[in-house]
């Protein structure tokens, strides 16, 4: 039996291409394994073999989805792959929505099956997790060695139509589907064990997590704009020249509060970004670009908003947790409210 | 952070260059930025061109923060 043949999706990035300042380049292809394609093709152990590899930089795909797809697919096309596998791609958010993006393109188009990996919070996981089967790794690179075995297993099965297992046992994250299955004990009985055990303090299993539902009702649309007290928040990570508040590049585990009042517009001389997710050399150039506190100011002069809110509230979304995130909002909107402001705009890069 | 401001009751509008990150997170008013590194500017223009774009940004996110909504909604610069 001929070897499965594999078509491989990096960023440029695990290409060894750049950093973010190479965000923007063209999806191209090699031949062979590139970066972590190497440890991928050996967990094939010969059964299976990458014949090439796709590299995209981050910002080009999440910036140009529709032809970013367009492109990979045909290069993937001659290739004729019998599996297709994307990342894995941790807890970085362009990469993880580029590779749930393409692998779902693939199956779709090519009608090929399709793998990648990612952490739980990436967003990305929420995105394509039930259309494409999603290994589920740590939030760093460190997990590279964990997740390329439990992704080598999980692709050869794939490829061979073998059938998958649950979640638990595959190591994926889970698709929300729901399969019939026989066991030996009336519900009655299982309902009774669990609650036993509940009560006994011991370690128990429920055979249903209750969904989480997190949707927020739409606020009622501010009624005259004029009159209205607009604040910033970004997740830019502008901060004042410097970062006094050593606001961290990534996984911020905290957000600053900073006084805009006497700037008519922000400027390198006075901020900068502490964002370490993309490269900063913009935004550094000109906050302005992150947060319009210029055209706010002119806004605010011209009559057309009520005023622009004095403190503008700021951390980096680089890996930033769902839990820090949350925390963070709900702390400052308590002060947003206290300071009779009206409406927010917020800022992401 | 958009969701917990819109808990605490404060209309809010997102402003961001990935709208369907956006719409899977719950955002509600959201307005498409121009890129990753520089939402609400683009260095290929001469600074009037640029704080006009950023203008027209902005402009939209004032329509969407004065519009009412029922379900999620992009608002197009225009």
């Amino acid at each position: 039996m001929s070897k499965i043949k594999v078509v491989h999706y990096i960023n440029q990035f695990f290409a060894g291409i750049g950093g973010e300042e190479k965000a923007d380049i063209k999806p191209e292809v090699r031949e062979g394994f590139v970066g972590p394609g190497m440890a991928l093709n050996g967990a094939f152990k010969g059964e299976a073999e990458i014949v090439a590899t796709i590299i995209c930089g981050d910002s080009y795909f999440a910036e140009n989805l529709e032809e970013a797809q367009k492109e990979i697919l045909e290069m993937i096309k001659p290739f004729s792959p019998d599996l297709f596998v994307a990342g894995p791609a941790f807890n970085a958010g362009r990469y993880g929505t580029a590779c749930g993006a393409i692998c779902k393109a693939v199956k779709d188009e090519l009608n090929v099956p399709v793998l990648s990996g990612m952490y739980i919070e990436n967003p990305g996981a929420d995105m394509y997790k039930k259309e494409v089967l999603l290994v589920e790794t740590i939030n760093s690179a460190a997990g590279m060695r964990k997740a390329v075995p439990a992704m080598a297993k999980l692709a050869l099965k794939l490829a061979k139509g073998e059938a998958v297992g649950t979640p638990a046992e595959e190591g994926y994250i889970a698709q929300g589907l729901r399969r019939n299955v026989f066991v030996d004990k009336i519900g009655a009985e299982r309902a009774v064990d669990m609650l036993v055990a509940k009560l006994k303090g011991e370690a128990f299993e429920t055979e249903y997590p209750m969904p989480v539902f997190d949707n927020v009702a739409p606020n009622p649309a501010v009624k005259d704009i004029t009159k209205a007290k607009i604040a910033i928040v970004t997740s830019g990570g502008i901060v004042p020249k410097n970062n006094p508040d050593h606001i961290e590049s990534s996984s911020a585990s905290k957000y600053g509060k900073y006084d805009i009042s006497g700037f008519d517009f922000l400027s390198s001389a006075d901020h900068e970004t502490a964002h370490g997710g993309h490269d900063p050399v913009y935004a550094n150039e000109c906050p302005d670009r992150v947060i319009p506190v210029d055209v706010l100011r002119d806004m605010e002069k011209e009559g057309k908003i009520g005023s622009l809110h004095k403190y503008f509230y700021s951390t980096t979304g680089n890996g930033t947790s769902v839990a820090n995130s949350k925390a963070f909002a709900e702390e400052f909107s308590k002060e947003l409210i206290a300071d009779g402001v009206d409406a927010v705009i917020l800022t992401s890069t | 952070m958009v969701k917990e401001v819109e808990r605490a009751g404060i209309p809010v509008v997102h402003i961001v260059t990935v709208v369907p990150i956006s719409l899977t997170v719950g955002a509600n008013r959201i307005v498409p930025a121009i890129a990753i590194p520089h939402p609400l500017g683009n260095p290929a223009l001469n600074e009037v061109e640029e704080k006009k774009l950023r203008r027209s940004i902005v402009e939209a996110s004032l329509e969407a923060l004065t519009t009412e909504v029922t379900d999620q909604t992009v608002f197009p610069v225009k």
